[in-house]
């Protein structure tokens, strides 16, 4: 996303509907938090909404989640300005969810309690394990973060004409106020609403598109191809590189298995054929998105035509509200920018509730006091930590005003694969992995997944205007990924632990049974 | 080894063969696909009905094969896998 381009024409603070969908999803919102507040009163409810969220919601949260306004208005944008090559995108963000349904959601609820580092150290020795993971957790959410408030503060800058920083505190504090006062349970409400207002958002959008081609996606595509060449219906210079294209799908696909904001949700719900469920609904839910993102693109392409697209953000994510403006007029483009807000105002608190799990279920908790901290003493440490990620996102939110870090979410993603995914499987599948192995592979994911992002074109060439790049490809991930199972696996073997052996049969047998009863 | 040890055995190696090769499913057709857009751009490009290039409609295959897969875990883990553990939990329960 640029800055220093101009306001949407007919926004800049004065599009009344835009002003009053905001306010009354605020309201709203805060509405929910109130009443969730009430029942924030344990660390039960804080972090997993009293595993009383049923399938079908938590589908929808899970969705929430995982559509953020980078792939509303960013794919829509893509496909706009580069046709099919957007939809390579959409697809690399949806086909991780058979991983997650298959291998972990079942597991995770059955193994742990609120975070995901709960699984990994289940038979391991708890501190240096939870320290590992926690960093693995916390990485991830760092670079997320940076990216979802960066980008809210040009959107809502480019929507309303509210100044970056104003942008950037409003969604800080307002994220803050869900997650301190209502935990999960708020987190898990507006994650809803904001998933039935994205879907419909962009569902009337497709709508009013076709409306013009009868209904029909491929006369819009044919017109696409009248106006802009045949071109744009095949893959374009997206995937120039094969190893570089497989690199980034592979962190795409399971990068999503290790996202700490998604795996918590399915402590949510009440058991693991409600996690199971509730994935086949947030899949629906979706993959229609961005099939729905797709019509947007195209319908942006040709009704509102790529070099307007490009006048207000050269990057195209304009093209969704630019479209909305087109086809459905002032009221119409505020309810969009609206709907864009809340989506970012949702993906923000999801990942900070995240972080804060991490620090004070697993650093503060576990690795402090022994797992020996009375249930207040956590939720205080909790709504601390809280307190803590906001600010702190708030502060790199306008410390990386400006610059591009659209490789950012890519980053949060490889980590996410190359860290804290290998350590899931291998302490669900192996029974030789250790402490060791454990912590080895995590730091291992983490460190040379930064570092050779460091030494890619993207850093050292697009940021730092180097002349070469020492690592050759964008995407660290064909080689990190394998290299942490290697790690892992070969840290583990060098130094045998007969008691995380010994665990394993507990383990395997809590996989499928769930918690065992006391004898 | 109890008989419902053994039984559970049984039930969760069914399941990890059936995940694993539902993961294993998605994992090819999706790195086909890169593959095949890395090296054969034209191919993708060709256009079958006016609108629809090949491309377009392998991304929409590939997502709906997504939605496939995890239709047949879910309905397989829900009819089958999910009956033989309670089964096996109970037994449990009443050998104690």
């Amino acid at each position: 996303m640029q800055t220093g381009q101009p306001a949407l024409s007919g926004v800049e603070g004065t599009n009344v509907v835009a002003m009053a969908g905001f306010a009354i999803f605020i309201g709203l919102s805060l509405v929910i938090t109130w009443f969730a507040a009430r029942r924030t009163q344990s660390t039960l409810n804080f972090y997993a909404a009293g595993r009383s969220i049923t399938a079908f919601q938590n589908g929808l949260a899970l969705a929430g989640d995982y559509m953020s306004a980078a792939s509303f208005l960013g794919i829509a944008g893509l496909v706009a300005l580069s046709g099919f090559d957007g939809l390579i995108y959409s697809i690399g963000f949806l086909v991780g969810w058979p991983v997650v349904v298959c291998l972990i959601a079942e597991p995770l609820r059955n193994l742990g309690k609120f975070t995901f580092s709960d699984v990994v150290a289940f038979r391991l020795r708890q501190a240096p394990v939870r320290v590992a993971a926690a960093a693995g957790s916390l990485a991830v959410v760092a670079f997320y973060l940076i990216a979802q408030m960066v980008g809210a503060g040009n959107l809502i800058r480019l929507l309303f004409g509210l100044s970056y920083e104003t942008a950037v505190v409003i969604v800080g504090m307002v994220m803050l106020a869900y997650v301190l006062f209502g935990g999960m349970i708020a987190t898990t409400w507006v994650q809803i609403v904001k998933a039935v207002l994205l879907l419909s958002g962009a569902f009337m959008l497709a709508m009013l598109v076709l409306i013009k081609f009868s209904f029909n996606p491929l006369a819009l595509f044919e017109e696409a191809t009248r106006q802009y060449g045949a071109s744009v219906l095949a893959p374009g210079r997206f995937v120039s590189d094969p190893v570089d294209g497989i690199s980034l799908g592979l962190a795409l696909m399971f990068g999503t298995a290790g996202l700490p904001h998604i795996l918590m949700r399915f402590y949510t719900v009440p058991d693991a054929r409600t996690a199971r469920v509730s994935v086949a609904y947030a899949t629906a839910a979706i993959g229609t998105f961005y099939l729905l993102t797709f019509i947007l693109g195209f319908g942006a392409m040709v009704l509102v035509g790529q070099p307007a697209i490009r006048a207000v953000d050269a990057g195209g994510n304009m093209a969704a509200p630019l479209l909305a403006e087109a086809v459905g007029g002032q009221a119409f483009l505020g309810f969009i920018s609206a709907v864009a807000f809340a989506t970012i105002l949702a993906v923000v608190a999801g990942l900070t509730l995240a972080g804060a799990a991490a620090l004070s279920h697993d650093i503060y908790v576990h690795v402090f006091r022994g797992g020996r901290a009375s249930e207040k003493e956590e939720l205080r440490v909790a709504r601390g930590a809280t307190i803590l990620l906001a600010v702190l996102s708030i502060v790199l939110g306008i410390v990386f005003k400006g610059q591009n870090v659209a490789y950012m979410v890519g980053l949060a993603f490889a980590i996410a694969a190359s860290a804290n995914f290998p350590a899931l499987v291998l302490s669900m599948f192996w029974r030789k992995f250790t402490t060791r192995g454990a912590q080895a592979s995590i730091l291992f994911g983490t460190a040379s997944t930064l570092l050779l992002i460091y030494l890619s074109p993207t850093i050292q060439i697009d940021l730092l205007k180097q002349t070469t790049a020492i690592f050759p490809y964008r995407n660290p991930g064909l080689f990190t990924i394998p290299l942490s199972f290697v790690v892992g696996i070969l840290t583990s073997l060098a130094a045998p632990e007969a008691a995380a052996a010994e665990g394993f049969t507990r383990l395997e047998h809590q996989i499928h049974v769930g918690e065992e009863e006391p004898a | 080894m109890s008989d419902s040890h053994v039984h559970l055995t049984r039930v969760a190696a069914a399941r990890w063969r059936l995940a694993l090769t539902l993961t294993a499913v998605m994992t090819i057709v999706y790195v086909g696909f890169i593959l095949l857009i890395a090296f054969n751009k034209p191919l993708l490009g060709t256009v079958l009905v006016p609108g629809l290039s090949l491309g377009i409609l392998l991304g929409v295959l590939i997502i709906a094969t997504a939605w496939i897969l995890i239709m047949i875990y879910v309905r397989w883990t829900n009819t089958h896998y999910d009956h033989r553990v309670a089964d096996e939990r109970r037994s449990r329960l009443e050998s104690r």
